[in-house]
């Protein structure tokens, strides 16, 4: 198994304001042993996908509770794919209707987490999906 | 409150009592070891008057509309009048909400309170860059005064009071709002309403900040000095404690950063040459109703007396009114949950109650369906229905204060003042609520709140029903929500585009030119260059530009 730390971007793209639930689950991911870049409010989905590529990560969760997150994830996933790191997982939080999740996965999203979620179902989570993606990377 | 000898009477009285209460606990324990308030303060088993044998009655509660307002600031209270129904709404285009505005009114609501959209509340306008795909989403977009007078459209603005929810620009959309009410021939002095130009707990919890702290005081306390003038029976700022709870913080929090705020503002002014016992009138405040029902009750108490305190002891008020923590409350957005929602209905129930019981102004109930999306039509009338029913039906509003006395309420009340005094105290060591925001102090002391509560549920220390207990298998719901039509930003920038065109673009530049110089100027007033301005049609995004320019951006410092 890979033993290099999972290093994550958390982010708010943005205007949103509600960083409540990105700061809780970025010190969730920070105690179970993750890298935790958090980039603060107000991020374009250039300076996210710059970090992320900069950073090395492993993963970008976006965390919106405006309504826009069609429009951020989608931006987020088209720059990634640009700059040839759509291998780096996007997975988000907010306030995300059921209805538009099947939308986001479309796009690339792998996975998105409501509210109520405990922090150890996304640690398990992006544990797994690292190393999968980390697997991909030796074939 | 109670004589020496009763006490000693009680005091033995109550050993002989727990001596008995031991083998009971010994043979069936109690469900936990320790209880505690949702904000962390430990509760006993039982109180008594030994807990509030220093109580002064006339001192620490006095009566209804007298110092120290304990009990409330109004004399009669409900009685009287009910607290003003507030819903806080805003729905895309100001044609929609416009509508239902006038619906709201015609559903028996009391006063408007306008959300607007996080372009208008950062201070762009819809075709700037920055509002791309935000533009309408969680409130209206006010671009200029056109969009403001299609908004209070046949809404007479001598009749209503407004509520907006705008910080950082808070000057400009208060200058369209009397622009408007010109156009309707009412005049500024007949407005009433309030702006919520709270800048400092947008740094600490909201996040709709543009300048930095020292022009963004100086623009609040331009308002002050403005409205004193101007628009005498308007609230100038409500400074917000809702926030600082819905980013985690905790009851205690809540009311000692609050009111934290509330000395920076006061001392600012007081600085700039304005008297407290003027502007102090109209400082209004706004609380977060959470879900441990007596210790909110508690908070409202405590926070109405040690704001009295405040202005009188450290800023020598002597004004009653400008003494007076008048408050409009939010029930806890951050309690809503997305598994069963309907059990939402219960806990603003539960919320609104704690609310009335601890003496609000005015109320906004959650809708049931907010932790999914933007409320509907439906959930929002039966949020209004749940306030209605509190007011004409439960019958707590025939008496001031019903539950004063309580000994475990007037307890929680003393121990909810004390606490907060202490936050306040090391935050005047530490130089005051400016130097702890910028220490990041403030933000930390919310987040370890937040983490704390989030790993007690996780723990199962802390249920939530429904989330960590008594959980059913839910379908995928295609539930009916809010959707904001993706052609509306369109529609926005199209107007917004044919504004600049048609209105005297010479005008516009000169009359910018003035704010910045005002800007320039500390002396100066920046407020009528701004309302000259909006008259003019000078958008929201173009007169904060100069501001951007004039003042600089704010950076938040991150805290993890």
């Amino acid at each position: 198994m890979d033993e290099r730390k999972i290093r994550v971007i958390v982010a708010k793209p943005g205007l949103d304001g509600h960083d409540r639930g990105a700061k809780v689950v970025a010190r969730a991911l920070r105690d179970a042993g993750m890298e935790i870049i958090y980039t603060g409010l107000r991020q374009t989905p250039e300076q996210i996908v710059a970090t992320a590529i900069q950073e090395d990560a492993d993963a970008i969760g976006l965390s919106i509770l405006s309504g826009a997150h069609e429009h951020y994830f989608r931006e987020v996933i088209e720059l990634l794919k640009k700059r040839g790191a759509e291998d780096i997982i996007v997975f988000g939080g907010g306030v995300i209707p059921d209805d538009d999740v099947p939308v986001l996965k479309q796009m690339g999203v792998k996975a998105v987490f409501g509210p109520g979620t405990p922090t150890p179902k996304v640690i398990e989570w992006l544990q797994e999906a690292v190393q999968e993606r980390r697997a991909k990377e030796h074939v | 409150m109670f004589k020496e000898e009763e006490l000693e009477k009680i005091s033995e009285a109550r050993l002989k009592h727990e001596e008995e209460v031991k083998k009971t606990v010994q043979k069936y324990p109690e469900r936990k070891s320790t209880f505690t308030t949702g904000g962390g303060v430990p509760v006993e088993r039982l109180y008594t008057p030994e807990n509030i044998k220093d109580l002064d009655y006339t001192e620490d509660l006095g009566f209804p509309g007298d110092y120290p307002y304990t009990r409330g600031v109004q004399p009669t209270m409900y009685r009287g009048r009910f607290w003003t129904m507030r819903q806080y709404a805003g729905y895309a285009s100001a044609e929609e909400s416009n509508e239902r505005y006038k619906y709201l009114l015609q559903q028996g609501q009391t006063g408007l309170s306008v959300a607007f959209d996080l372009p208008t509340q950062i201070g762009y306008d819809s075709d700037h860059p920055m509002a791309q795909g935000e533009v309408g989403k969680v409130g209206v977009a006010i671009d200029s005064l056109e969009d403001m007078e299609i908004l209070f459209d046949g809404i007479p603005l001598d009749k209503v009071s407004t509520s907006m929810t705008i910080n950082a620009p808070a000057s400009i959309l208060l200058a369209m709002y009397i622009a408007v009410g010109e156009k309707q021939n009412v005049p500024a002095d007949k407005l009433s309403g309030t702006i919520q130009n709270d800048i400092l707990k947008e740094y600490i919890a909201r996040g709709t900040y543009i300048f930095p702290p020292k022009p963004s005081m100086r623009l609040i306390t331009d308002i002050f000095e403005f409205c004193s003038k101007h628009v005498p029976k308007w609230n100038t700022i409500s400074i917000s404690g809702y926030h600082i709870r819905e980013a985690g913080s905790t009851a205690v929090q809540e009311v000692a950063f609050t009111l934290a705020d509330g000395i920076a503002y006061v001392e600012a002014a007081v600085k700039k040459g304005l008297d407290p016992n003027v502007f102090g009138r109209r400082l209004s405040f706004f609380f977060n109703s959470h879900n441990d029902f007596l210790e909110e009750i508690a908070k409202f108490r405590a926070a109405r007396r040690l704001w009295a305190k405040i202005m009188r002891e450290r800023f020598g008020v002597t004004n009653a009114d400008a003494q007076k923590l008048r408050f409009h409350t939010q029930t806890a957005g951050c309690t809503l949950t997305a598994q069963q929602p309907e059990n939402n209905i219960i806990r603003v129930t539960i919320q609104a109650l704690a609310a009335v019981l601890g003496g609000t102004q005015s109320l906004h109930t959650n809708s049931f369906d907010e932790a999914l999306a933007l409320p509907t039509e439906e959930s929002v009338r039966i949020a209004l229905r749940t306030q209605q029913i509190i007011a004409y039906e439960s019958g707590v509003t025939s008496t001031v204060d019903p539950l004063a006395g309580s000994y475990y309420l007037e307890w929680l009340t003393n121990e909810i003042e004390r606490r907060a005094q202490e936050y306040i105290d090391k935050i005047d060591e530490m130089g005051g609520m400016l130097v702890a925001i910028e220490k990041g102090y403030v933000q930390q002391q919310i987040q370890d709140s937040a983490y704390a509560y989030q790993r007690a549920i996780e723990k199962g220390e802390q249920i939530v029903v429904g989330v960590n207990k008594f959980q059913i298998e839910e379908k995928g719901t295609s539930r009916k929500i809010l959707r904001v039509d993706p052609s509306m930003a369109e529609k926005q920038i199209t107007r917004l585009k044919a504004l600049k065109e048609s209105r005297d673009n010479v005008k516009v530049k000169e009359a910018l030119e003035e704010i910045r110089k005002a800007a320039k100027d500390e002396s100066a007033n920046i407020m009528p260059k701004i309302l000259e301005a909006v008259k003019v049609y000078a958008t929201l995004g173009e007169i904060c530009d100069v501001l951007r320019e004039e003042f600089g951006e704010y950076r938040e410092s991150i805290i993890l």
